[in-house]
């Protein structure tokens, strides 16, 4: 649905965006991760046609971003960074304004208005100016903007950003919602709404695309070498020795002693793929008590620190 | 066509919803009748001459007030963003913001046919220079909005926005007048003189209607228009 290939982005000496490429799929819900700076809404500006890329293309829906504009953004609905909006308007003639330019045609338009007014719970405020709403309804007058013509690809930019904690739920419900069947890309700096909502992140860091995949893809591959622990009711130093005998076993140590009990903490290698498996064989062959097993797995937010760091 | 029109009925409505507009709607009507009736009945003569030479001056200030804030205030709030990522053509969205700009101030001067109608009756006046007078002023104010929508375009900040369009259409005012004629060179004069406003607006408001005139207003603002949609297409530099 959406390929980005090559693209390249200079304010004048900065480079914002450096020679990104990837593809969204029909009805994929994409995250968009990096630090601050580190080109998102650049990217998003130019997918959505604001300005065009110094080098590379972009297609959205068989279209081309430079040679046919209008039919991009017709395919697209925008939420911008920060939700600009006409203070001086009220919702509903907004609302009205944005199905209007869109060609709506007059005969759906206030359909399609009622519509988005139910979709984001706006009955309330519609006669009230944009300029005197709270935060998260700004926020949902953007979204029903970005979906009042019934996109099939949705461009989110920090959707969620200021918002309380119920309303953010609420949001991620309508995303994963609207997630079933078109195509999002949606830009966060909070993480755990990308497990929560998203079916392949990407993450850039100074411009440059720095891993993609499935949210668990990516904590598998990042994580390298995994760490174990396990509590073994046993002869200690003979334990040590059987692990460390052990092809992927990097490095055990004793954590804690207690008793005849010990915690040890070994360092696998990444090759292994059911470590915690093995362990619990060769405790239960040579009748060692086995009374805790945990593998660590790293969270995203290692993932992100780890590849946005250097 | 749609596009247009949405845009215009929207920058249009936005002129009225704050008190901005009619606060200078106010302060133009009070100035042009002020400055006209005030020497008018000393003068003895039911014409309008006086009111339609001070419109320029007026609208010098006028003008700006109404066109600063629209770009200007689009880039500042980011909503620029939001418009042009809309499916709409540059053009489409200069046309439809400068026919608002347009039709509202139509609507000023419309506001002050009051003052025709007073002359005509106290008096039995000669309608020729009126009617063109009005036209000759709508057709210097439309220019001044062309200009004024062009600075509005090139800045974020509606103060300067402000202040340039002034100075500008200033020195299209005065630029083909006599005390400035008389300071350059002789072969420049008839340069100077075509490019001020002051002798097409003279020849128009009296009466006289000369295609030179009419292609002269029309390709300024013509061109400030192309100029304003070459900046709003400046962002993809
Ligand atoms: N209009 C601009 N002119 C010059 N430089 C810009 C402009 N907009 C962005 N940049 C620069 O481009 C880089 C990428 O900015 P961008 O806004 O895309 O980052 P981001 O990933 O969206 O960050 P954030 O998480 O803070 O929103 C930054 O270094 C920024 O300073
Ligand atoms: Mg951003």
């Amino acid at each position: 649905m959406i390929e980005v290939k090559n693209l390249t982005k200079h304010y004048g000496i900065t480079v914002a965006v450096k020679d990104v490429s990837f593809s969204v799929k029909k009805g994929e819900v994409l995250g968009f991760l990096g630090p601050n700076g580190a080109g998102k809404t650049t990217t998003m500006k130019i997918i959505t046609c604001f300005m065009p890329p110094t080098a590379g293309t972009v297609e959205v829906g068989g279209s081309d971003i430079l040679e046919d504009p209008l039919s991009v953004r017709e395919k697209i609905g925008y939420l911008p960074e920060n939700t600009p909006l006409y203070s001086d308007m009220t919702v509903e003639s907004y609302l009205n304004f944005i199905a209007e330019v869109r060609r709506i045609h007059p005969r759906d338009r206030r359909e399609r208005v009622n519509r988005m007014i139910e979709t984001c719970s706006l009955k309330g405020v519609l006669k009230k100016d944009i300029g005197a709403l709270s935060k998260g309804f700004k926020q949902r007058v953007g979204l029903a903007q970005a979906m009042i013509h019934d996109p099939k690809i949705l461009i989110l930019d920090e959707p969620t950003s200021g918002l309380d904690p119920n309303q953010i739920i609420e949001i991620r419900k309508l995303i994963k919602e609207l997630g079933k069947e078109k195509t999002i890309i949606l830009s966060t700096h909070i993480l755990p709404e990308v497990s929560a909502t998203c079916d392949r992140v990407i993450i850039i860091n100074d411009g440059q695309l720095v891993a993609s995949g499935t949210p668990e893809e990516l904590q598998n591959r990042a994580a390298g070498e995994s760490v174990i622990y396990t509590t073994v009711k046993a002869d200690a130093a003979k334990v040590q020795t059987v692990f460390t005998s052990l092809g992927w076993v990097k490095k055990c140590s004793v954590e804690s002693k207690q008793g005849e009990r010990a915690r040890f903490k070994l360092l696998a290698t990444q090759d292994v793929s059911d470590p915690t498996e093995q362990l619990y064989d060769i405790a239960v062959k040579n009748g060692w008590m086995l009374s805790e097993l945990y593998r660590e797995t790293l969270s995203l937010e290692d993932i992100f620190l780890k590849l946005t760091t250097s | 066509m749609t596009v247009i029109r949405a845009i215009l009925k929207k920058e249009f409505t936005s002129y009225f919803v704050s008190p901005v507009a009619y606060v200078l709607i106010t302060i133009f009507l009070i100035l042009s009748n002020w400055l006209f009736f005030n020497t008018y009945f000393l003068d003895e003569q039911a014409s309008m001459r006086i009111f339609i030479a001070r419109l320029p001056w007026i609208f010098l200030f006028f003008v700006p007030a109404v066109t600063m804030r629209v770009w200007a205030e689009e880039k500042k709030l980011g909503t620029m963003e939001l418009l042009m990522t809309l499916p709409v053509k540059d053009y489409e969205v200069v046309i439809g913001k400068f026919l608002a700009s347009f039709l509202f101030l139509l609507v000023c001067l419309l506001l002050t046919l009051s003052v025709p109608m007073t002359v005509a009756y106290t008096g039995d006046p000669d309608w020729g220079p009126i009617i063109g007078g009005y036209l000759g002023s709508l057709l210097m104010g439309t220019a001044y909005l062309a200009l004024g929508l062009f600075i509005s375009s090139m800045t974020e900040n509606q103060i300067v926005a402000f202040i340039l369009s002034l100075l500008v259409s200033f020195l299209f005012l005065i630029i083909g007048e006599n005390f400035v004629l008389y300071a350059i060179p002789d072969w420049l004069v008839p340069l100077f003189e075509y490019i001020g406003f002051g002798s097409h607006f003279i020849s128009i408001t009296r009466g006289v209607l000369d295609s030179r005139d009419l292609v002269y207003y029309f390709s300024f603002i013509f061109f400030f228009l192309l100029l304003n949609v070459k900046a709003i297409e400046s962002r993809k530099w």
